[in-house]
C-alpha cells in the first residue's frame, strides 16, 4: 500500500496548536487597536479622500466635483500663504529646538545628584495645556508690558511688537514653541547616558579634544535619537494648531478682533474652511495635500537619515 | 459556546465599545407627536445665571410632559455640524444671530413659518434689528433673544483733567477727532499709558461706516459694499486714531492688559478716556467702580444723531428635529414677555441681595423691555448710572444689525482681515478693502450658488 507523504516545504513550517492559539489570542488583544484604527483613522482617511473630490458642506450630501478642490488649492493665495508660514515655522522651529535641546541635555548630563530635579523642571512645561501656553505667551510677548520685552529693555533693547508686527509674529511663535522642548531634552539625555564610556576613554587615549569627542563619538552614537526627533518635530511643526489658534483666532468673545495673516498656519486655515466656512470638501483636499507633503518630507528624511544614522549592531 | 464563538462575541462587544453610541441629539424616543410632549434636546444654552434658569424653570413647570435635555455650554460649530452630519441633531440650537444666514442657506435649520403661525408668536414684538438678523429672503429662521448694543463710555474725571467737558467729545465731528485724541491720550517716550479715543476696530467698523452713511453689505446680505468711499473713510478715520497713539503694536498691547471684569478695570485705573463698547460694561462698572466718574452717551453719526449696533442670540430649529412641537412651545415661552419679566425680577432680586444696582435687561423683545422698565427697574439714585441706563435704552431704539447673510462668516473674515492688514501697516485702507470686496463677492456668489 502506497503511503502519501506531504513533502516538507522549506520555510513554511506548520505551527503547533499552541502557537496558533497564542496567535489567535494575540489578534484578539490587538483587536481594540485594530478596530479603533480602522474606525477612527483609516476609515476617516478614506472618507476624506473621497470628500476631497466633492463639494460638501457637512449638511447636504456631497456632490462630486472632480478636481475642482485641487485646482483651488493651487489658485487660492491663502493656501499658499498659510503653507509658506507653516514651512517657515518648521524651518525655524525644528533646528532651533534640536540644537537647544541637545545643549541642555549635554549640560544636564554633567549635573550630578540634582539631575533628577532638573529633568523634572525641564519636562514640567510640556505638561501645560496648549491653550494655557497660548494665553500665557500672549501676555509674555506683550509689546509694552510683556516679560520678554522688559527683559530686553534691561539690556537696552527696545523689543519688537511680537504679536502685531507681521515681521515679528513668526519669531514670537517660535519663541513660544520653545516652551515645550523638554520632551526632546529628555530623549537626548537618555541617548547621551547610553553612550558607552569606554568610547570616550579610547578617544581620550587617542588625544581627542572635547569637540572631536563630541563630533566623532557623541553625535554618531545619539544619531538615532537625533533622527527620531527630527522626524517627530518636523511632523508636529507642520501640524501646528492649538497654541496659535488660541493666540490669534480662538477667542469667540473677540471674534472679529485682531488676527494676522502672518499667523495663518495651514491647519488653522484648514480648520476654518471646514467648520467656519463649511467647505469640508476643500478642507479634505487641503488635508490630503498636507499628508502628502509630510509623507514626502519624512521619506526624504529617512533616505537622508540612512546615510548618517548609526544603529548599534547593524552592518555598515 | 465554542471557543471560536466566544472570541467572535468578544470582538463584537469591543467593536461596539470603541465605536460608541448616542450623541448630542440624545437619541432616545422621538418627539411627542401632536401634543408636543416627549424629549426635547437643546444645544448652546448655559444655565449659568438666573435669567436662563428662571425661564427654563417656567417651561418645565408648564410642560411637565416634556423631558428637557439641555446640553450645556456655548454653541460650538464643530459639535453642531458633527451632530447634523451624524443625523442626530438636537431639536433646538441657541446661537449667535449672525450665524443664521449661513446655516439657513445650507438647509441645516428649518424655516419657522409654521412654528410662528401655530404658536401665535408675534414677531412684531421683537426689535427690528433682531428680526433682520433672523430673517433670510423674507423667511424667519430664528426667534431672537437679547439685544446687546454699543454706547460711548467717557471717563469724566480724565476729561476734566484735560480741561474738557463731556460735551467736548463730539464723535460727529470726524475732522476734529485727531486733535481731541491728542489732548486725551498720554504717549511719552514711545510708551502709551492712556488711550484717548479707542475706535474699537476691527469689531466696530460697521458702526463707524454706518455713522458715515454707508452699509457694508446689502440689506439682503448678498452684496458687499466694502469699496464704498464712505467705508474707506470710516476705516481711515479709525486707523488714524490708533496710529496717533503710538501705532497698533503699542495700542493693542496696552489694551490687551485691561481687565474689564475686575476692580482694576481701565475706568478705575484711568487708562481710557473715551471708548465705544457693549452695554454690559455698565454692570461691571456698577459692581467694581461705583464711584468712578463714568458718563455714558449714545454713539452718534456724523449728523449727531444717536446710533448703535446690535447683536444677540437666537433659537433655531434644526433640520431633522424630532420634536418640533415642543421646540416651538419652548422658544415661545423662553422669549415671551411674561417669562422675561419673571427673569428680570429674579435678576433684580439677585442684585439686591448682592447690594448691586439692577441696570436693566435688554431682551430683544420691545414689549418685555418696556414692562421690565415699568415694573422692575428702579433708578439707583446715582445720577451717573441712571443717566447711563437711559442712554443704553435710547441706543436700543436706534440700533441696527448686520443682516443675515448666506456667507456671513466669510464676509466677516474678508473685512476684518482687511482692517487687520491696515492696522499692521501692510496695506492702505483703499486697497485692503478692495481685496476684501473681491474675497467677499466670491464667497457670497458661491454661497448663492
Amino acid at each position: 500500500m502506497a503511503t502519501s507523504v506531504t513533502p516538507a516545504v522549506p520555510g513554511r513550517r506548520r505551527r503547533s496548536p499552541l502557537a496558533r492559539r497564542e496567535a489567535r489570542w494575540a489578534y484578539l488583544f490587538l483587536a481594540p487597536w485594530i478596530v479603533g484604527f480602522l474606525a477612527f483613522t483609516a476609515g476617516p482617511m478614506v472618507a476624506s479622500l473621497w470628500l476631497s473630490f466633492t463639494e460638501y458642506d457637512v449638511i447636504n450630501a456631497p456632490r462630486f466635483s472632480g478636481l475642482d478642490n485641487y485646482r483651488q488649492l493651487v489658485s487660492d493665495p491663502q493656501v499658499a500663504r498659510s503653507l509658506g508660514n507653516t514651512v517657515y515655522y518648521a524651518a525655524l522651529h525644528v533646528p532651533l529646538v534640536m540644537a537647544l535641546s541637545l545643549g541642555l541635555a549635554l549640560l544636564l548630563k554633567r549635573v550630578g545628584r540634582l539631575q533628577g530635579f532638573f529633568r523634572t523642571v525641564f519636562y514640567l512645561p510640556v505638561m501645560t495645556p496648549a491653550v494655557a501656553v497660548g494665553i500665557l505667551f500672549l501676555l509674555l510677548l506683550n509689546t509694552q508690558d510683556g516679560l520678554v520685552n522688559r527683559g530686553l529693555a534691561l539690556v537696552g533693547i527696545d523689543g519688537p511688537s511680537w504679536t502685531t508686527d507681521p515681521g515679528w509674529v513668526m519669531p514670537g511663535i517660535v519663541l513660544m514653541s520653545l516652551w515645550s522642548l523638554g520632551s526632546t531634552v529628555i530623549i537626548y539625555l537618555a541617548a547621551l547616558q547610553n553612550v558607552p564610556g569606554d568610547l570616550y576613554e579610547a578617544a581620550d587615549l587617542d588625544g581627542a579634544g572635547p569637540w572631536t569627542r563630541f563630533r566623532h563619538v557623541t553625535l554618531p552614537m545619539i544619531s538615532g535619537s537625533l533622527f527620531f526627533t527630527l522626524i517627530v518635530n518636523t511632523i508636529a511643526s507642520l501640524q501646528m494648531f492649538t497654541e496659535v489658534y488660541t493666540m490669534y483666532f480662538g477667542n469667540r468673545q473677540t471674534a472679529g478682533s485682531f488676527n494676522s495673516d502672518a499667523a495663518s498656519f495651514y491647519v488653522i486655515h484648514l480648520f476654518r474652511e471646514a467648520f467656519q466656512f463649511l467647505h469640508m470638501g476643500f478642507a479634505s483636499a487641503m488635508a490630503w495635500l498636507l499628508f502628502l507633503l509630510i509623507l514626502g518630507i519624512t521619506l526624504a528624511q529617512v533616505k537622508l537619515g540612512n546615510r548618517f544614522v548609526y544603529y548599534e549592531g547593524e552592518d555598515r | 459556546m465554542s471557543r471560536k464563538l466566544r472570541a467572535t462575541a468578544l470582538v463584537g462587544v469591543l467593536i461596539l465599545a470603541v465605536s460608541g453610541c448616542g450623541g448630542v441629539g440624545g437619541g432616545g424616543d422621538s418627539g411627542g407627536g401632536e401634543k408636543g410632549g416627549g424629549a426635547l434636546s437643546t444645544m448652546g444654552l448655559s444655565l449659568s445665571d438666573e435669567i436662563a434658569t428662571t425661564r427654563v424653570d417656567a417651561f418645565t413647570r408648564d410642560h411637565p410632559d416634556v423631558r428637557l435635555q439641555i446640553t450645556e455650554g456655548a454653541f460650538d460649530e464643530q459639535q453642531f455640524l458633527s451632530a447634523v452630519a451624524s443625523g442626530n441633531p438636537p431639536d433646538l440650537v441657541y446661537l449667535d444671530r449672525k450665524l443664521i444666514g449661513t446655516y439657513a442657506k445650507r438647509g441645516s435649520i428649518q424655516p419657522l413659518t409654521d412654528c410662528v403661525g401655530e404658536q401665535g408668536i408675534d414677531m412684531g414684538q421683537f426689535r427690528q434689528s433682531a428680526r433682520d438678523q433672523v430673517t433670510l429672503d423674507g423667511t424667519v429662521y430664528g426667534i431672537p433673544e437679547f439685544s446687546q448694543v454699543r454706547v460711548l463710555y467717557l471717563n469724566e474725571g480724565l476729561l476734566k483733567r484735560a480741561g474738557l467737558t463731556v460735551d467736548d467729545v463730539n464723535l460727529a465731528d470726524w475732522a476734529g477727532l485727531p486733535a481731541l485724541n491728542a489732548k486725551l491720550a498720554a504717549v511719552s517716550g514711545g510708551r502709551l499709558s492712556r488711550i484717548g479715543i479707542d475706535p474699537k476696530i476691527p469689531e466696530f467698523l460697521p458702526m463707524w461706516a454706518r455713522a458715515n452713511g454707508a452699509e457694508m453689505i446689502s440689506a439682503d446680505g448678498t452684496k458687499p459694499n466694502l469699496t464704498d468711499p464712505k467705508v474707506v473713510e470710516a476705516l481711515t478715520t479709525g486707523v488714524r486714531l490708533v496710529q496717533d497713539q503710538g501705532g497698533w503694536g503699542k495700542f493693542k498691547s496696552f489694551r490687551d492688559t485691561f481687565d474689564f471684569f475686575g476692580a482694576q478695570n481701565p475706568l478705575a485705573k484711568n487708562q481710557m478716556v473715551a471708548w465705544p463698547m457693549e452695554e454690559w460694561f455698565l454692570n461691571q462698572a456698577a459692581k467694581n467702580s461705583p464711584k468712578a466718574e463714568l458718563v455714558v452717551k449714545p454713539f452718534v453719526d456724523r449728523q449727531g444723531k444717536p446710533l448703535s449696533m446690535s447683536s444677540g442670540q437666537a433659537w433655531v430649529l434644526t433640520k431633522g428635529a424630532k420634536n418640533p412641537k415642543a421646540a416651538c412651545a419652548f422658544v415661545k415661552q423662553m422669549t415671551a414677555t411674561d417669562t422675561w419679566l419673571a427673569a428680570a425680577r429674579a435678576r433684580a432680586d439677585a442684585r439686591k441681595a448682592d447690594k448691586l444696582p439692577f441696570t436693566g435687561l435688554w431682551t430683544g423683545n420691545t414689549a418685555a423691555d418696556k414692562k421690565i422698565f415699568d415694573e422692575v427697574y428702579q433708578p439707583t439714585g446715582d445720577k451717573r448710572f441712571d443717566d447711563a441706563v437711559a442712554a443704553v435704552r435710547q441706543a436700543q431704539d436706534v440700533a441696527f444689525a448686520m443682516p443675515a447673510s448666506p456667507a456671513g462668516a466669510e464676509f466677516d473674515k474678508a473685512w476684518t482681515d482687511a482692517v487687520n492688514r491696515v492696522l499692521a501697516g501692510q496695506q492702505q485702507p483703499g486697497p485692503a478693502l478692495a481685496r476684501a470686496q473681491q474675497e467677499a463677492t466670491a464667497a457670497l456668489d458661491k454661497a448663492a450658488g
